[in-house]
């Protein structure tokens, strides 16, 4: 049993992770990766929602109604968020401000619904917590991930701190703009699934056709 | 349900009853919807009300620092309660362009009062998209060593694409030259009409005159440069055409005559 549950928090990093392989969540990864402290925030918020709203569907999962289910979900997770949304305001307003919306819109991050609808209904309230935590993990990871080439090479720093001194601040560098630009995100994170996919061949999926030689009919 | 099956065949009380019931009955549907909807609420409007004091604290802060920054005299070492005591806040009254004190400043609610029918007035000339106007508003002065008026701050809020920007433009002593402009609350698009928080375009602020020699109003946000001249232009925001005209609008409607024309025209004329 321990040894399944670590499985089931290890295997999202890599083996079965929410962007790369399953490819969710990508909208909140373009948004809020251009700095490393915003994407640090966002990724705990969504580990947060993810784990919790699948340990409270999972734990009712025998009482939802199938007719209403996809709605009983949705409130589960939007209360939390709001209830995220909260504590930023009251305990760390800058960053907040920063997310704006995007905080507002992990209620809409497929990879939350996802779990719940895929885990959390069909198993017990430990397992899904830790699953949704596995998960919320492994969509921070991409986000660290694409954050640290975003804010280094976009603005020579890593969590504010100047690592690359740019030209405009008398340095050396001369900041990639369009790094900074949500576009650069999808070009960094298909270049992660790239790499994954090629240091994981089994992560590569069958092609959807079939090349037929003459003969072999 | 399983669970459930096991235990006996005509389950005892009325909880009982009720989970032992099909879940996909109507009466369960009907009470699952209605008591999770009840403690959602509970839960999230709990939060809501315990996390205010602190979330008000926030933005009281957060407007503070934002005065500070539009007046150009924010010092992040510096305790922003501190380096706010540097400015002498007013109550002005539109209608006259001068100070009242019928309110305490320090406990003065512009927002409060703009929806008090006995501080307000409701517009039929609305440009800024803002439905009532307060009639006394909080400016704040910052005054040089000599006591002279150097700076003076006033708030103006209008309505953008999705959100009223709240936001303050502070002047120079000769209420004509702008010094900054800055908004410290709205909910534009990300990206877009959000970059009105963009440093650079905030920058374009700086020195721009509201009106020409002759004393009529030329400030403009647009995409092209007006005949008025280079000095009264601000470029529009690339892709938040929307966001900019009500830039433009507010600034316009808060600058002309049912805003500070009287104060501006008073402060010209050395009367406050």
């Amino acid at each position: 049993m321990a040894h399944k549950r670590r499985e089931m928090l290890i295997d999202p990093l890599v083996d079965n992770n929410p962007i790369t392989l399953q490819v969710l969540g990508i909208c909140s990864a373009l948004a809020v990766t251009s700095s490393l402290q915003v994407a640090f925030v966002m990724s705990i918020a969504v580990t947060f929602v993810t784990a919790f709203s699948s340990m409270f569907i999972s734990m009712i999962r025998n009482q939802i109604p199938g007719s209403i289910r996809i709605i009983v979900q949705m409130v589960v997770i939007a209360s939390l968020v709001i209830l995220v949304d909260q504590m930023l305001k009251a305990f760390a307003f800058e960053i907040s401000k920063t997310l704006s919306v995007f905080v507002g819109l992990i209620i809409t991050n497929c990879i939350v619904m996802g779990r719940a609808e895929a885990f959390a209904m069909k198993n017990s309230p430990v397992d899904s917590f830790i699953d949704g935590v596995g998960n919320g993990l492994g969509y921070g990871l991409i986000l660290m991930l694409v954050g640290v080439i975003r804010e280094l090479f976009g603005s020579g720093s890593l969590f504010g701190i100047t690592i690359l001194e740019t030209v405009n601040n008398g340095g050396w560098y001369v900041p990639n703009g369009l790094l900074l630009l949500p576009p650069s995100a999808f070009f960094i994170i298909g270049l992660i699934i790239w790499a994954f996919r090629a240091w994981k061949t089994e992560q590569v999926e069958e092609r959807e056709y079939k090349i037929q030689t003459v003969e072999a009919h | 349900m399983s669970d459930n099956e096991n235990k006996t065949n005509e389950p005892q009380g009325f909880i009982r009853r009720f989970l032992a019931a099909p879940p996909d009955s109507v009466q369960k549907t009907v009470f699952v919807a209605v008591a999770l909807c009840l403690v959602a609420s509970m839960i999230v409007s709990a939060a809501a009300v315990s996390l205010r004091p602190l979330q008000e604290v926030n933005a009281l802060k957060d407007k503070q620092v934002n005065i500070l920054q539009v007046a150009g005299i924010y010092d992040p070492e510096k305790d922003v309660l501190e380096s706010f005591a540097a400015f002498e806040p007013q109550v002005l009254e539109l209608s006259t362009g001068m100070f009242t004190d019928q309110f305490d400043p320090a406990t003065f609610d512009d927002r409060a009062a703009a929806d008090d029918p006995a501080t307000s007035v409701a517009l039929s000339d609305d440009p800024a998209g803002i439905g009532r106007q307060g009639q006394f508003v909080t400016v704040y002065l910052l005054r040089d060593e000599a006591g002279a008026i150097d700076k003076v701050i006033l708030p103006l809020h209008g309505y953008g694409l999705w959100s009223t920007l709240y936001g303050f433009i502070a002047l120079e002593e000769n209420g004509n030259d702008i010094f900054g402009l800055q908004f410290y609350e709205h909910a534009e698009t990300p990206g877009l009409g959000a970059e009105v928080d963009n440093p650079r375009w905030k920058a374009l602020w700086n020195g721009k005159k509201l009106a020409d020699d002759a004393g009529d109003l030329q400030i403009s946000v647009t995409k092209a440069v007006p005949a008025a001249g280079p000095e009264h232009h601000i470029d529009a925001l690339a892709g938040a055409t929307l966001t900019t005209v009500g830039v433009h609008n507010l600034v316009n409607f808060w600058m002309g005559e049912t805003g500070y024309k009287l104060f501006l025209d008073n402060l010209k004329a050395g009367k406050v």
